[in-house]
């Protein structure tokens, strides 16, 4: 317990941010970029059911033996998973239909898998419970970056609101169709850690 | 057999995992350093997804899917006429059962490597239990059960899956080996340029989409 929850908190906003540095949870991250609302739900998503889960296996770390530690930490994560898809479905059936698979394949990011098998299995169940929030808060962050550009400059609008009038209903704005497809989510990710080490330089790697 | 081709084809290039549906993608980025790792874990994905998503589809069509579950009418522990089996649907676990399946398997495999390959054990550290959560073969095995291949047929697919994903981790690996030669502005070193490398790769092998096999 030598680190304080505030640290633990902040920390993986930007100085060890789980995408832009621990290179963990891409794969959601290029996948329901593409609307702002969509990933503000799922951001909403993966910080409860990592929060959860850092302090479920937290809690029981002590009597996980470590032969079968995958499996039971497996198990919190995709119990806690079922939960959030079924809240999702009874209060935001919309959303959740668009997202489709995506909830269900949160068991599958590694963000929540790794922090508890990273952290929540070595540390106290509170001070998991707040790397839980602080690194899918870094998730979040990354998400609602990419997602602002991506809606902006693909569909002209933020949220569903019309910023840029489109050329098709009469305005000026003549939109990127390649922001709407999967691989830019990569080069608007590669952009935003150019600008982080830029920001950071200790975070430079050494080639 | 023209048919397994086109399967195993269509597998490894125009909906390869990596590049076309962009599953595992964290392992993907993390281990890509040098052609030897890559190699290293290209064979272990092969391996498990050869395994998996046969064992996968057997759990499927004997446990899981609509009238699966008919044998048990047939063995007589239950009295006829209280419940019949075959109209039982327990397809929504699918997604539990093979996490805990997969699971279950690559605790296997860390151990042996442990035991006998100490080398690539080390080598994969902290990314073995994270293969757990590579989403690339939970998506293998929901996009088998969503084709109903039949056994033969995810054998095939499963290696195909496998091979194509550690094709394109070897591509990739490959040409971040060349980019330590070239003079990219330090803050996008390493991570930074390697996204903007995938993103490319991942346009160029849209161009696969177009092909009818």
């Amino acid at each position: 317990m030598s680190r304080k929850a505030s640290d633990v908190l902040v920390d993986p906003l930007v100085n060890n941010n789980p995408i832009a540095l621990q290179i963990l949870g891409i794969c959601s991250a290029l996948a329901v970029t593409s609307k702002m609302e969509t990933s503000l739900v799922m951001s909403l998503a993966v910080i409860a059911v990592t929060a959860c889960s850092n302090l479920a296996v937290s809690a029981i770390r002590n009597f996980i033996p470590s032969s079968i530690r995958i499996i039971v930490q497996m198990v919190v994560i995709a119990s806690l998973v079922i939960v959030v898809d079924q809240i999702l479905k009874a209060y935001l059936f919309d959303i959740s239909k668009q997202l489709s698979v995506f909830v269900g394949l949160i068991i599958t990011n590694c963000i929540v898998m790794g922090r508890a098998e990273g952290f929540a299995m070595k540390n106290g169940a509170g001070l998991s419970f707040f790397d839980g929030i602080g690194n899918g808060l870094g998730y979040g962050l990354v998400l609602m970056f990419v997602a602002f550009f991506r809606e902006l400059f693909g569909n002209g609008t933020l949220f569903g609101i019309e910023i840029f009038q489109l050329d098709r209903n009469g305005g000026w704005y003549n939109p990127n169709n390649l922001m709407l497809l999967p691989p830019s989510a990569f080069f608007l990710i590669g952009l935003m850690i150019w600008l982080i080490r830029v920001w950071k330089p200790e975070q430079i790697e050494e080639a | 057999m023209e048919h397994y081709i086109s399967i195993f084809l269509t597998a490894v290039f125009i909906e390869n995992l990596a590049l076309a549906f962009f599953l595992g993608m964290c392992t993907f980025l993390a281990i890509s350093k040098n052609v030897k790792t890559a190699l290293g874990l290209g064979v272990a994905v092969i391996v498990i997804e050869g395994i998996t998503i046969p064992a996968n589809q057997v759990i499927y069509s004997l446990l899981l899917k609509k009238g699966a579950l008919s044998w048990i009418n047939s063995i007589g522990i239950i009295p006829t006429g209280t419940l019949d089996f075959s109209t039982v649907d327990i397809s929504f676990l699918s997604i539990i059962i093979y996490i805990g399946l997969r699971s279950g398997l690559y605790q296997i495999l860390e151990m042996f490597l442990d035991k006998y390959v100490p080398v690539l054990y080390n080598a994969l550290g902290i990314f073995l239990p994270l293969i757990t959560v590579n989403c690339a073969i939970l998506g293998g095995s929901l996009f088998m059960s969503e084709r109903s291949y039949n056994f033969t047929e995810s054998v095939v697919y499963g290696l195909g899956c496998g091979i194509g994903w550690a094709l394109a981790l070897a591509a990739l690996a490959g040409i971040r080996e060349k980019l330590k030669y070239s003079d990219v502005p330090p803050p996008l070193r390493g991570l930074g340029i390697t996204f903007i490398t995938v993103g490319l790769m991942a346009l160029a092998f849209m161009s696969f989409g177009g092909i009818q096999l």
